[in-house]
């Protein structure tokens, strides 16, 4: 009994650590479908998780807060299509620009408008997005297995949990069963067939970008108003390019995807648990093994060495329509 | 990638008036920030400007900061023309720096002088290594080097923390670092040098890295315009199939390429490990990889234009840390919104600004070539 809830506390932070990769890997899904390589998921996540806490903190609303994380990462997103659409820039320096402004522009703001080196206020309950306990979860909790089960992984997750993976099928069924899908993913391949069709590519991957913005704004939100408490100077910590390994390690599809964060989360969750902790028969695990597996594991997939991952034909590359 | 764009503009406008034109933009973009959190722009640029070159000892940190700029920035530069865009200096840079610090380790009470080739070959074998792996993995097995550049810089960090905790970390001491190298191997100070030729210098880190910094701007200018590899390496960056055509193995000129390329920005632990800190530490890059990027964009990937673009990223560097002292409000971390807006302008919108430029210039010759309308 007491594995099996260590068990479930495992899956329980796992869940927890899963949602802000899976947001901004479908983010990603959605950019680099459309052709658009997105190395800025990091920097959109980063303003946002800092437009958001400080908004909570000075109106004490979590909603507001979202709003304005929304916001924030919109607005990069935007300069981002400006810089690769429209201007046909380079994807991956915009990416690494708009990375580094976010990290210097949150760290100046915070610290000028709350004198705090960076933080923001801790944000009380009530602005921030509190754990929901699902309807019967006290009353069945007696239940063997399945009550502990119910009550401590499924029940007792924020709004926002819930709502990423609601987005997980969502993103499929839009994808994959919907004409808007169906040219996204087009566009990502052969934007001159989309172009012959009479469609805009442009548009097309304006909207691709947008949607990549809106999700990495709710991402960067549930960082500093539902998991956490408040902005840190460089919160993000390389979440934005573990995303970005997840959504590659899901081969751009995102139920894999969801599984990838899952995996890349539990890595994480473990990696507390194992400090220090010998195994037996291999000894003690090194932490920074555990930390590195995402990105090991990811460089050797790329390579074809565990399986093989193939981007969108067109990603990375911007649509001239005539030469 | 800006290696060789192919429009009639003066040499001096692509070399001079674009990148003015950007960094004029980048601090008004910094000037519009610091109005907005309620300081004085023109006060705040001009303490920053006081700190940087305003005093002997603030010249020396803003000198000792573009050397290790001018290693990461050429680095990136030698990838560019290579058709590369290597992200992973960072990581370079970190792995570089243990080569250094093992070879230093290894060499106790050895004259300077004497260690100076063995810890350069330390360090940029250990780059060269760190990048050529990335390198090799586009060549041959197909994936992109910028997601694997990235990936290297996360498992570069989590190993360096790995070595320094448990293997590298002085005995009986809490914090991670290695034990100091013997003195005598202590790269000379610039003001010790010049106290020595009777030229009084204020004290700052700026050491005699300084010279192989400048060095390495030579070698680079000499390899990649005046070599036979030079010629392979922009050929393929160029045109891979027009350089395969020609007889030359893009795969290897690019595993090649990285490998300078890693080699160039593993020597930045040569400015930082053996010439300032003398041990093995954690973050010593500190970012300065990352920044390389925006001094090769602004200098144009060209060393000429590097070491005036480091000088001013050095600048920035040790100019936000004395304006911190003015402007408690601001943070040094002013420093990289600049540096973040001048890859945005410099890179990913030189689109945007060249062909304004070019309009701005073609105006004249166009009267005189008078050149057929719409052919």
């Amino acid at each position: 009994m007491d594995i099996f809830l260590t068990l479930l506390s495992l899956l329980d932070s796992t869940v927890r650590l899963a949602t802000p990769l899976l947001l901004a890997a479908l983010a990603g899904f959605y950019s680099e479908r459309a052709g658009v390589v997105d190395i800025g998921l990091e920097g959109k996540m980063l303003v946002a998780a800092f437009a958001a806490a400080a908004t909570a903190a000075i109106h004490g609303s979590a909603w507001l807060g979202l709003g304005a994380g929304i916001l924030a990462s919109v607005i990069l997103a935007l300069l981002h299509g400006f810089a690769c659409i429209t201007h046909k820039g380079n994807q991956v320096v915009s990416g690494v620009a708009l990375n580094i402004v976010a990290l210097g522009l949150t760290a100046v703001l915070g610290n000028a408008w709350f004198e705090m080196g960076g933080r923001t206020p801790n944000l009380p309950a009530d602005a921030r997005f509190g754990e929901i306990t699902l309807p019967l979860a006290e009353a069945l909790r007696g239940v063997p297995l399945l009550g502990p089960l119910y009550f401590e992984l499924i029940s007792g997750h924020n709004l926002l949990v819930y709502l990423a993976l609601a987005i997980v099928p969502l993103t499929w069924w839009i994808a994959y069963r919907t004409r808007f899908g169906l040219r996204l993913r087009a566009v990502g391949e052969n934007p001159a067939a989309v172009d012959t069709a009479g469609i805009s590519v442009t548009r097309l991957r304006y909207q691709a970008v947008l949607i990549a913005g809106l999700l990495c704004g709710i991402a960067g939100a549930y960082l500093s108003t539902a998991q956490g408490a408040g902005f840190q100077s460089n919160m993000t910590a390389g979440k934005g390019f573990l995303a970005l390994a997840a959504l590659i390690l899901g081969k751009w599809k995102p139920v894999p995807t969801l599984f990838a964060c899952l995996l890349f989360a539990f890595a994480d969750a473990l990696q507390t648990r194992l400090q220090g902790v010998a195994l037996p028969g291999i000894g003690e695990v090194p932490v920074q093994l555990i930390e590195a597996l995402p990105y090991l594991l990811t460089v050797l997939l790329l390579a074809g060495f565990v399986g093989k991952a193939t981007p969108p034909k067109a990603s990375g590359r911007p649509y001239v329509k005539d030469r | 990638m800006s290696a060789g764009s192919s429009d009639n503009l003066p040499w001096w406008a692509t070399g001079l008036l674009l990148p003015l034109v950007n960094v004029t933009l980048a601090l008004l973009v910094s000037a519009l920030v610091i109005f907005a959190i309620g300081e004085d722009p023109v006060g705040a640029l001009g303490s920053m400007l006081r700190g940087a070159v305003g005093t002997g000892e603030g010249l020396g940190y803003t000198l000792y900061y573009a050397t290790s700029l001018i290693f990461t920035a050429l680095a990136v530069a030698i990838a560019f023309h290579g058709g590369l865009f290597n992200i992973g200096g960072e990581g370079q840079a970190y792995i570089g720096g243990l080569g250094v610090g093992l070879v230093l380790l290894a060499l106790p009470g050895w004259p300077w002088w004497a260690s100076l080739p063995l810890s350069v070959l330390g360090g940029a074998a250990f780059g060269a290594l760190w990048a050529a792996i990335p390198g090799w993995l586009q060549a041959y097995r197909g994936s992109h080097i910028v997601i694997t550049t990235i990936m290297f810089n996360f498992i570069a960090s989590s190993l360096m923390v790995y070595l320094m905790v448990n293997i590298l970390i002085k005995p009986g001491q809490m914090s991670p670092e290695s034990e100091t190298f013997s003195a005598s191997l202590f790269l000379p100070m610039m003001a010790d040098m010049m106290a020595g030729i009777g030229v009084e210098m204020s004290s700052s880190p700026l050491n005699f890295s300084l010279f192989l910094a400048l060095l390495a701007c030579v070698g680079v200018w000499a390899f990649i315009w005046h070599t036979r590899w030079g010629f392979a390496l922009r050929a393929t960056g160029a045109n891979e199939n027009a350089a395969l055509y020609a007889g030359i193995d893009p795969r290897r000129v690019i595993v090649v390429t990285m490998a300078l390329s890693g080699a160039l920005a593993g020597l930045l632990g040569v400015n930082e490990l053996h010439g300032v800190q003398h041990r093995l530490m954690l973050n010593f890059p500190a970012g300065l990889g990352f920044t390389g990027i925006a001094v090769a964009l602004m200098g144009r990937n060209h060393p000429a234009g590097i070491v005036p673009a480091a000088l001013l990223f050095g600048a920035l560097y040790q100019g936000g840390t004395e304006l911190v002292f003015d402007y408690p409000t601001i943070s040094r971390e002013l420093v990289v919104v600049i540096q973040g807006v001048v890859i945005l302008f410099a890179g990913a919108l030189e689109h945007m600004f060249r062909p304004a430029l070019v309009r701005l210039f073609s105006r004249r010759p166009a009267v005189a070539a008078s050149k057929p309308a719409g052919a």
